[in-house]
């Protein structure tokens, strides 16, 4: 057999296009809403219309009635069997999370929590059926004030009895990471030579929004229960089912086929997931539940909702003495997969590029009846480095320097690495300055800061801002033992098989997950680059739990630091088995062997085989000595032994347009440092989507909800999820720091650009107006925001409404009249 | 999601339409563009139990001359409305307008009439009807009559087209060679306005000699701003001619609180965005300092 | 239910339909045609974008019922002989997709804007793109597999052939 490998060398770094787009760009898709199977039945659910509310009745007679229902279910005929939805990171030890019921059965907690699945022919049938039922309920006053909450007599979860759920600290005193942040922030004070700058930040509440609405088929009726689920997580879903709802493991198969986007909003384990597995048991047949996007928009879980008090303390020559982050973290109603633990994560990059000699941070973690909050795009570290990139702007402006200098005094340098920051996690590698002089490069730094003079000389009404973020972030999930010590309750391992098959053909069973992010591609890749196997004859096999049986799925930047190097492994596992084969067929000894672009050569002759070659005579295995075993499949599971750190130096110019407050981003550079890269282009298509996201939460998005705990921003109406003509054009490059700690070299890429991007964002919109008197706008920095900051600060204008929460704009959909939708 | 059940009914002319109506009542709804209606539908807003579509009415589409006025069929599509030759000369202001209403493909099928009788008080084309004093043909049981543009917005989202009614079309009045210009105002592409003006100017000679300005979601219907009008009529096309004017473009509105604006906010945009709107549509240069 | 012919992707179908089906339903679940896709409710997101009688439109907000008698276009009509649309190929060598659910909608669209304008600039492929969402790119390669289409696209652009052989321009991408 003959190989047509390209060099090794070639496809480590290589542009290569994406094996995915093929069934995407002609829509032979498999998304989990196409698949149809015999006899399937349609759920629709009944939700909350109440925030907070006793159940006082449930009328289903009349919806029973209508044609082609099979099957109304309350809460209490569910809750025997329903048990509860896991939390497998709750932070507080000395507790048990209250129960996260799938369907209320007396009291409801949030508005959009289920309180009847209705069963019936079509998903039009089931939605007519919904209609028809009749709940009534004894509304409650809703708990909606995360740091009201911590006082209030009123109680989420009465069994509980307090709405704080968890209380985290981290203290650099206490770790022996530094010195204590109190006293440090005690002596500034008092320190005519010194400065400390104090600050409250508010991360809005946001809602994920992956494009592909979140769906379920459960087939009950082979040996093992099948269910397709549109998940990040199969593997874990699969788990947890068996765990919760008490099924055998083994009797349990779950599929991710295609899924359009998750961002961590599908990293979940869904109250719709254990019900339609409920639903389908007792009926006998498959279920298919769709949710649309005003569901999903009340019910998946949304991100972020924190208020930060932040406190710097620094030397009036700019060297920072403390750090403190005191963090109030809205969890909602109940408790997801990771909610109470992505704010305090945070906590553990506060510290960033910086050196901190003192350090102090908590989170304390609130109920309120609102939807759970959980994992989205960052998880923790985008809040985190919002904070740190802000206050050091603000720390600027107070000291009267300039923003950048005052970072690079604080930075660790590039021959300080290996550095343990202040909250302990130990940096591998980076280079801040070589990443920061190849932005200022591409940005014009100089040239902008000149313009921005001569606007401000003019007093134009059209004002320039620069904004810098210069990040770094954790990644890579995760080390077992760190998660263990944490109080995790699963491991951060990935595992790898390759099954080497009788013609050569390379099938890679991978337990990551990928929902968009190419790993099919990138694996091949990988794949191609050990094994010397064309990249066209790897198949990366994924998502089911039959083929892929163990794995840990796709999140938190993880799946090529961890997963990838599970893929590497295994594969060196292969090389090493073919080597015995290939000395056998070679009649040599393996130390006489050296392995090449996919061949084992006799060192010193032009005597060789190829993988293919070996891997064919495996398959006949006519000749193999005793006790050699006829195969070369391996697997591999990799536990990292440290997080990943990727960095970089991202400049925002903004325009702010001072008589409406309208902004507009000028220019954007990004450099990022993600180590060494498999891809090119996917990494660079990563990057610009974790922009997008993290602009999107410094301009426009916010799930804001009323007095009533109703979510007002409940279609995309109304959420303000940017389109191509709301978002620029990004310059962006790359630097090179290999990571030490795995054998690629790489680091994790998916959040980056979430994390870095938004107080770019922010600094530029304050900087363009902070001559103006400006020294704070919440995000999202809409117009009206900017306009009311600058008109405060020049004292022009009392601000009438002041407290006013400001949903996203949109006229029409939320406002219609039933009665009055007019005729268009 | 899925409407709830209806009957439908294909009109194939305005007289069946009407008919149908008149027979169905209050529950039954207009189905022009749909592209508002149908996400209505959708979301079980609303329920009604008759649709009457009137696509198939060919006679409802197209744009004629009529002496002064050109004509514009209710069912002309934004579309058709924006690439139309006429209106592009005639009534520029209603093209550029339309260029901003929903996305291209909503543009493909939404309508010029159903926008106007849908009567969001964010929709941008109802301050260019007023602005252009355009008159609104409606015909039902007991025959054809005109409205103006100025007394057609009643409410929110309530016109003067009855139950039983439909707007069939609109006469536009000529405004050949004047100045047009519509700003709109909104967060991301895709949203609704949160003010717009809508402004057309003649000018001679260096001077303003007339000026029709309407606004866009000051208050449940399109506002004319007369106060702008009147500061400008007479006066040369000048920055600071306008900067006064434009200080008018609250007067007597009557803004809403919301989601997406204070009021105050609507008040202070409404005179920003005059002020660009009317120099953009004199054609006065160097606006920004 | 009413009896509806409409000819999709090139083949005629006869189908009674109930007047509430929304027309991506019935090319979803009545034909199959999976490749379009609903994402909202609102008609905010445009995955379900395809063209009727030849212009671009957001299936979900058009009833079954009134696309009798007109022929539509989904994703899946649009490569021909096996051989990929130019926009296809182009959002694939521009890695203009990441998950790929708004996909068939995006460039339904895509294709419908540079039949309006067949050489836009950068910002008018932003504009004309308004109506459809993506949480992944950033849009930066779409807007860039659109320019890069439109140049194809051209008349006097190189034969079938070369196109597909040809290495993209972007393939390293800005900053690379």
């Amino acid at each position: 057999m003959t190989t047509t490998a390209q060099p090794a060398t070639s496809e480590f770094g290589r542009a290569r296009k994406r094996k995915e787009d093929a069934r995407l760009i002609t829509g032979r898709t498999r998304w989990t809403d196409n698949i149809t199977l015999p006899g399937m039945l349609h759920l629709a659910m009944v939700r909350s219309p109440f925030a907070s509310a006793t159940i006082t009745g449930i009328d289903i007679e009349a919806a029973k009635q209508l044609p082609g229902v099979i099957a109304v279910y309350t809460g209490a005929d569910l809750d025997a069997e329903q048990s509860g939805l896991p939390c497998v990171f709750p932070i507080n030890a000395d507790a048990t999370p209250p129960r996260h019921v799938s369907i209320a059965s007396d009291t409801v907690r949030f508005a959009g929590e289920i309180v009847v699945v209705v069963v019936a022919r079509s998903a039009a049938a089931a939605k007519d059926a919904a209609d028809a039922i009749q709940v009534d309920y004894d509304p409650l006053e809703p708990v909606l004030d995360m740091a009201a909450a911590l006082t209030d007599s009123t109680v989420v979860h009465p069994d509980y009895g307090s709405n704080k759920w968890a209380f985290f600290s981290l203290d650099s005193a206490a770790a022996d990471t530094g010195g204590n942040a109190d006293e440090a922030i005690a002596a500034a004070e008092a320190d005519p030579d010194s400065i400390v700058v104090k600050r409250r930040f508010r991360q809005q509440r946001l809602i994920p929004a992956f494009m592909e609405p979140r769906s379920i088929v459960v087939d009950p009726t082979g040996e093992q229960l099948t269910m397709w689920s549109s998940t990040q997580v199969p593997h874990i879903v699969k788990t947890m089912t068996a765990l919760c709802l008490g099924l055998p493991e083994h009797k349990i198969r779950v599929i991710a086929p295609d899924v359009g986007g998750g961002f961590g909003g599908k990293l979940q384990v869904i109250p719709e997931e254990f019900l339609s597995v409920l639903v389908a048991r007792r009926i006998g047949k498959p279920v298919k539940w769709t949710e649309t996007r005003s569901e999903s928009m009340v019910s998946g879980h949304h991100g972020r909702d924190q208020i930060q008090d932040i406190t710097i303390a620094a030397k009036k020559d700019g060297m920072v003495t403390a750090l403190k982050g005191e963090l109030t973290a809205d969890m909602g109603a109940y408790l997801g997969l990771l909610s109470p633990a992505c704010p305090p994560f945070g906590g553990f990059i506060l510290p960033a590029i910086y050196k901190i000699p003192a350090y102090k941070f908590t989170c304390t973690d609130v109920f309120t009846n609102k939807t759970w909050t959980d994992a989205y795009r960052g998880a923790g570290r985008p809040e985190a480095t919002f904070a740190i990139e802000r206050i050091m702007d603000e720390l600027a402006v107070e000291l009267g320097r300039d923003p950048l200098e005052l970072r690079e005094q604080n930075w660790i340098q590039n021959d300080e690495f290996p550095y343990t920051n202040a909250a302990g996690l130990i940096y591998d590698s980076g280079n801040y300055e070589a990443a920061t002089a190849r932005a200022k490069e591409l940005f014009d730094y100089d040239g902008l800061r000149a313009e921005q003079r001569r606007r401000r000389e003019v007093n134009d009404s059209l004002q320039l801002g620069i904004g810098i973020s210069t990040y770094t972030e954790v990644c890579g999930l995760a080390p077992s033992r760190l998660l263990g010590a944490l109080g995790a309750s699963a491991g951060g391992w990935e595992h790898a098989s390759i099954r080497m098959l009788a013609t050569g053909k390379v099938e890679v069973v991978t337990g990551t997950s990928p929902h968009g992010q190419g790993h099919e591609t990138a694996w091949s890749q990988l794949i191609a680059h050990k094994l010397g196997v064309p990249f066209e004859d790897v198949e990366v096999l994924h998502g089911d739990t039959q083929s892929s049986s163990k794995g840990l799925d796709t999140y938190g930047s993880r799946s090529l630091v961890v997963g990838g190097i599970a893929v590497v492994n295994a594969a060196d596992k292969v090389i090493e088995k073919a080597r015995k084969v290939a000395a056998h067929l070679l009649e040599c000894s393996e130390q006489d062997l050296q392995f090449h672009s996919g061949k084992f050569i006799i060192k010193g002759t032009d005597r060789s085989t190829t993988i293919q070659e070996v891997a064919f005579a495996t398959f006949t295995s006519h000749n193999f000595p005793e006790g050699m075993e006829p195969s070369l499949d391996s697997d591999a599971t990799f536990d990292p032994e440290n997080f990943s750190f990727p960095h970089g130096t991202h400049f925002c110019a903004a325009e702010v347009d001072t008589e409406t407050g309208w902004v507009k981003i000028r220019s954007y550079v990004c450099v990022d440092d993600v180590g060494t890269v498999v891809n090119p282009l996917i990494v660079e298509g990563q990057i610009h989507g974790g922009l997008a996201q993290g602009i999107a939460q410094a301009l426009f998005e916010e799930a804001v909800h009323d007095e009533n705990g109703t979510l007002v921003t409940g279609t995309l109406a109304d959420y303000l999820v940017p389109s191509a003509a709301d978002l620029p054009s990004f310059t962006t490059d790359r630097t090179v720091t290999p990571a030490t700690s795995n054998p690629l070299g790489v680091k994790g890429v998916g959040e980056a650009g979430t994390i870095a991007s938004t107080p770019a964002v922010v600094n530029a919109v304050l900087d363009a107006v902070r001559h103006l008197g400006v020294t704070n706008i919440d995000m999202p920095c809409s117009p009206q925001r900017v306009w009311r900051a600058v008109q405060s600060a020049r004292g022009a204008v009392k601000s009438t409404s002041e407290h006013a929460t400001e949903a996203a704009a949109g006229g029409g959909l939320g406002s219609i009249d039933a009665q009055q939708g007019g005729a268009e | 999601m899925i409407p709830s059940a209806f009957d439908y009914v294909a009109a194939s002319s305005v007289q069946e339409a009407v008919q149908v109506l008149s027979q169905a009542g209050e529950d039954a709804k207009v189905l022009a563009g749909g592209q508002s209606l149908v996400p209505v539908l959708r979301l079980r807003l609303a329920t009604p139990t008759t649709l009457v579509d009137l696509n198939k009415i060919s006679e409802l589409r197209g744009v004629r001359e009529d002496g002064d006025a050109i004509v514009v069929g209710a069912m002309t599509t934004h579309h058709d409305v924006i690439n139309n030759e006429l209106i592009a000369e005639h009534a520029a202001l209603l093209a550029l307008a339309t260029l901003t209403v929903g996305d291209p493909q909503i543009r493909h099928r939404g309508t010029f009439g159903g926008a106007l009788v849908h009567a969001d008080p964010a929709g941008d084309l109802l301050a260019p009807a007023v602005a252009l004093d355009c008159e609104m043909v409606i015909v039902g049981p007991s025959g054809r009559r005109t409205v103006p543009a100025g007394e057609f917005f009643v409410d929110l989202f309530t016109t003067a087209v009855g139950p039983d009614e439909l707007l069939v079309e609109v006469r536009i009045p000529k405004k050949t060679g004047w100045g047009a210009h519509y700003e709109k105002f909104n967060r991301v592409a895709q949203a609704w306005s949160i003010v717009g003006v809508a402004a057309v100017v003649w000018t001679e000679g260096g001077s303003i000699a007339q000026a029709r300005v309407a606004l866009t979601n000051m208050g449940a219907t399109p506002v004319r701003a007369v106060g702008v009008e009147q500061a400008l009529i007479g006066q040369p096309a000048s920055a600071a001619t306008i900067r006064a004017a434009a200080e008018h473009a609250a007067d007597g509105t009557s803004p809403t609180s919301d989601g997406s604006a204070d009021a105050d906010y609507r008040e202070h945009l409404a005179r920003v965005l005059t002020g660009r709107a009317v120099a953009a549509a004199a054609g006065v240069g160097g606006w920004r300092a | 239910m009413t009896r509806i012919t409409v000819m999709v992707d090139g083949v005629s179908y006869v189908d009674d339909v109930e007047a509430r089906t929304l027309l991506v339903y019935y090319l979803r679940e009545k034909l199959g045609k999976i490749g379009t896709v609903v994402g909202c409710d609102t008609s905010n997101c445009g995955a379900c974008t395809v063209h009727l009688n030849g212009r671009s439109v957001k299936s979900c907000s058009i009833f079954a019922i009134q696309a009798d008698g007109s022929e539509i276009t989904t994703i899946e009509g649009l490569a021909r002989d096996g051989q990929l649309h130019p926009m296809q190929q182009a959002f694939h060598d521009n890695h203009a997709l990441q998950c790929g659910f708004c996909t068939p909608g995006m460039i339904m669209q895509a294709i419908d804007l540079l039949g309006d304008d067949p050489d836009p600039d950068e910002q008018r492929v932003r504009e004309g793109l308004e109506g459809n969402l993506c949480r992944c790119t950033g849009y930066q390669n779409i807007v860039r597999a659109v320019l890069d289409a439109a140049q194809k696209m051209k008349p006097a652009a190189s034969a079938p052939d070369e196109m597909s052989t040809r290495q993209p321009s972007a393939v390293a991408g800005g900053g690379n």
